[in-house]
């Protein structure tokens, strides 16, 4: 199906954050424009599902240039439902950064330079070949480098520096791996990589190459090589922080799940299973971070680890039940781990700190800020009805079923339920610490308001209820998406249209 | 030609790898350049070296060179080019607000 | 600092105009040979760049219309991305071209093509950031040197 919508998600952040970049003063413009870009990508993306939904998966042929040879934008269902989320998101942070970014930030571009973020996601979300994926990955994180170092505080000149070297060492990885598979299959469509993997079969250098695409996505996706995204997660401002921590892991995770379940899926005694040792390990490590730091920041630093290794051990799993949890849990984990930031963010300009130790008795001042914590906390832990609960019975269950043929799978499980512990203690240790205990802090002596703060929490937290009390009704479509993730031949129809 | 070209890039990659791992900023930043120019010349090698005409109109020729992977390097080469500009402005800032470019100083524990 | 750069300078002048021709040729070959919007924005960057470097980054920039040149580059990629727009007028997909042909008196039958359109924003952005990273860095240098 050709469809020029297909186009908008992307097109329409691009635009808005030229135009605003042209008038550069005009805070109040860019404030509302802002909001009107990421509301109409939201309806877009809407629709989106919906045409998905009814006509199958939409592509678009750049230029009119057909799939191999052309660019090529696909939206099947997953990646509807992700830029979905991803304008959701973004809606809720922009909604925060109003109130919380401060002026100096708003005058040097930070409302286009968000723009230009959910348009490399958006992008990597609808790219139909390998050689944009890097292209937007590299929109995407050239735009979060310099909203990282924005602002300019000495943290956060050290940690950008960081990140940026390691993340440009893992790009160029990306392209090494890109000539790599170019060399021995000649082509980069992903649909078209798909049916020459499958013919030319998965030989021992074909799995290599997968293991280099493992290793470069993990480094984006702070999968087990997570070691640079605690810090550089905490220096950031709020609003920033959420997006990095909702989206930008997430983007990583997306990659993953289109290479090796349309193209390296043929050894997955071998690249599922390394999959699976790197996701336990990670949230193992990012459980023991989060279990170990007194300090809210880092805390919620090591929980987005701990996300993106539970998502990665629903793919490790490799099943069609454990795919449906992995696509609730993902967009789950996408809300929930904005609001949580948001959330976090709020506390710590409340106090003024963000060390643990140095806050109590909020709850009697900012009730509503605690039972939304309270919330998010359980609807991480997976506690029913909650939103996470759906994703990782079904990850879980399908693990433990498969642990009878593979006792690795066993362990799996147990290392998934235990990372559901040390996120509940985690969490709990800032609930306890943050709002039982005395109320030293009258309103009067408080660093900053929540006024207006909790609209996009709120927003977050009601749309994390209904995903998981309505879980039955979005299945249908979680279960197309997850089809067709199953079935390459479906996206390769699509794209090259002809029939396998 | 391949031959060689493997092994350019090979020390191209042994260079940036070792600059990279030293302590001074610049050569970080110089050692990641220099493993992105190995890269360039990987992919243009993996499209395969010269092997007929430009992919041109009006250009007449038996067989033609395959356009795509110098497309790709082209975006790499950008790509890099702005990133590189970035990384320095980046580095020359934090130079001026930090006071080092040692990286072992930059570790950052628990100082602010 | 004074220094004596009177080759330097004497060159700048004759060369620039050179450079100058040769972008707009390498911009117009852009459509059937090698050439392009990207490469002719970058041959006019660095006229400009050997300029700043033959006279000083205020005496040439007083020269230069006062556009910022991050607007520019801004314009560029708008026009750039609004021209691949159109196509979603004829219900074509995004970044489809056209071209048509006409008889002009002097120059004979001529091809004109939408995707200059598209060139000329190419050009404008790579202009415009090339010469905002320059113009942005020496800026700075000044402010340091005092």
């Amino acid at each position: 199906m050709m469809n020029n919508l297909v186009v908008l998600p992307l097109l329409i952040p691009l635009l808005a954050g030229l135009i605003m970049a042209m008038f550069r003063k005009n805070i109040p413009f860019h404030r509302w424009f802002s909001l009107f870009s990421f509301s109409l990508t939201f309806a877009v993306s809407l629709y989106l599902i919906h045409q998905v939904s009814i006509g199958g998966i939409q592509i678009l042929e750049l230029g009119g240039w057909p799939a191999p040879f052309g660019i090529v934008l696909v939206v099947d269902m997953l990646s509807a439902l992700l830029l979905t989320t991803t304008s959701f998101v973004g809606i809720a942070c922009i909604l925060f950064a109003f109130k919380s970014i401060g002026e100096e930030r708003e005058q040097f571009y930070f409302y286009p330079l968000f723009q230009f973020l959910i348009t490399g996601v958006n992008g990597s979300f609808l790219t139909g070949d390998l050689f944009n994926l890097f292209v937007c990955f590299e929109v995407m994180l050239i735009s979060s480098y310099v909203l990282l170092s924005l602002g300019g505080t000495r943290i956060q000149f050290r940690e950008t520096i960081k990140y940026v070297v390691i993340n440009s060492l893992s790009s160029t990885l990306f392209l090494v791996a890109v000539a790599y598979l170019y060399a021995s299959v000649g082509t980069l469509n992903i649909a078209h990589l798909s049916i020459r993997v499958a013919e030319a079969g998965q030989t021992g250098f074909m799995t290599t190459i997968a293991i280099l695409f493992l290793t470069v996505f993990s480094l984006k996706a702070a999968l087990f090589l997570f070691f640079w995204l605690p810090g550089s997660y905490s220096a950031a401002p709020t609003a920033i922080a959420a997006v990095f921590g909702a989206l930008l892991t997430k983007v990583g995770i997306y990659a993953i799940f289109r290479m090796f379940y349309l193209v390296f899926y043929h050894q997955p005694e071998i690249t599922h299973a390394l999959m699976g040792v790197m996701a336990a390990l990670t949230m193992l490590l990012g459980g023991i971070g989060a279990v170990a730091h007194w300090d809210i920041r880092n805390i919620l630093a090591y929980n987005v680890i701990i996300g993106v290794g539970f998502i990665v051990s629903g793919l490790a799993v490799f099943t069609y039940v454990a795919l449906i949890g992995v696509i609730y849990y993902i967009i789950h984990d996408m809300v929930m781990k904005a609001l949580l930031f948001l959330l976090g963010g709020t506390m710590i300009r409340i106090v003024g700190t963000s060390k643990l130790k140095e806050m109590s008795g909020l709850i009697r001042n900012h009730p509503l800020l605690g039972w939304l914590f309270f919330i998010a906390a359980f609807s991480l832990a997976g506690v029913p009805p909650l939103s996470g609960f759906i994703g990782k019975i079904l990850i879980i269950q399908e693990g433990l079923a498969k642990g009878a043929a593979n006792a690795g799978f066993y362990w799996l499980a147990a290392i998934g339920l235990l990372s559901s512990l040390m996120i509940i203690y985690s969490l709990m240790k800032i609930f306890i610490n943050g709002f039982w205990g005395e109320t030293f802090l009258t309103r009067n002596m408080e660093k900053g308001s929540t006024k207006g703060l909790l609209l996009p929490c709120v927003l977050l937290t009601t749309v994390g209820i209904l995903w998981g009390v309505g879980a039955e009704i979005f299945y249908p479509v979680i279960e197309q998406a997850a089809k067709s993730m199953l079935n390459p031949n479906f996206y390769i129809e699509a794209v090259l249209r002809e029939v396998v | 030609m391949e031959t060689l070209m493997a092994v350019i890039i090979g020390i191209l990659f042994s260079i940036g790898a070792y600059l990279i791992l030293s302590k001074s900023l610049l050569r970080i930043i110089l050692g990641s350049s220099v493993i992105a120019h190995g890269t360039h010349l990987l992919i243009i090698t993996m499209g395969g070296l010269k092997t007929g005409g430009p992919p041109i109109l009006g250009g007449r020729a038996d067989s033609y060179t395959d356009p795509l992977p110098q497309a790709l390097i082209l975006t790499a080469i950008v790509i890099n080019f702005a990133l590189t500009a970035f990384l320095l402005v980046l580095a020359y800032r934090s130079y001026a607000k930090l006071g080092t470019d040692n990286m072992d100083q930059l570790r950052g524990i628990n100082d602010e | 600092m004074k220094t004596n750069d009177v080759i330097l300078q004497t060159v700048t002048k004759v060369a620039t105009f050179i450079i100058l021709t040769f972008s707009v040729y390498l911009f117009l070959a852009g459509h059937h040979n090698p050439g392009g919007g990207f490469i002719g924005g970058l041959v006019v960057a660095s006229a400009i760049t050997l300029l700043f470097l033959a006279y000083d980054v205020k005496t040439v920039r007083a020269g230069l219309p006062p556009v910022d040149f991050k607007i520019l580059a801004i314009a560029g990629v708008l026009l750039a991305v609004i021209t691949g727009m159109g196509s979603f007028v004829f219900g074509k997909p995004f970044l489809s071209h056209a071209f048509g042909e006409l008889d002009l008196p002097f120059f004979g039958n001529t091809e004109f093509a939408t995707s200059v359109i598209f060139d000329v924003g190419v050009a404008l952005a790579v202009f415009g950031t090339a010469l905002s990273i320059i113009y942005t860095i020496s800026e700075d240098m000044c402010i340091w040197r005092r």
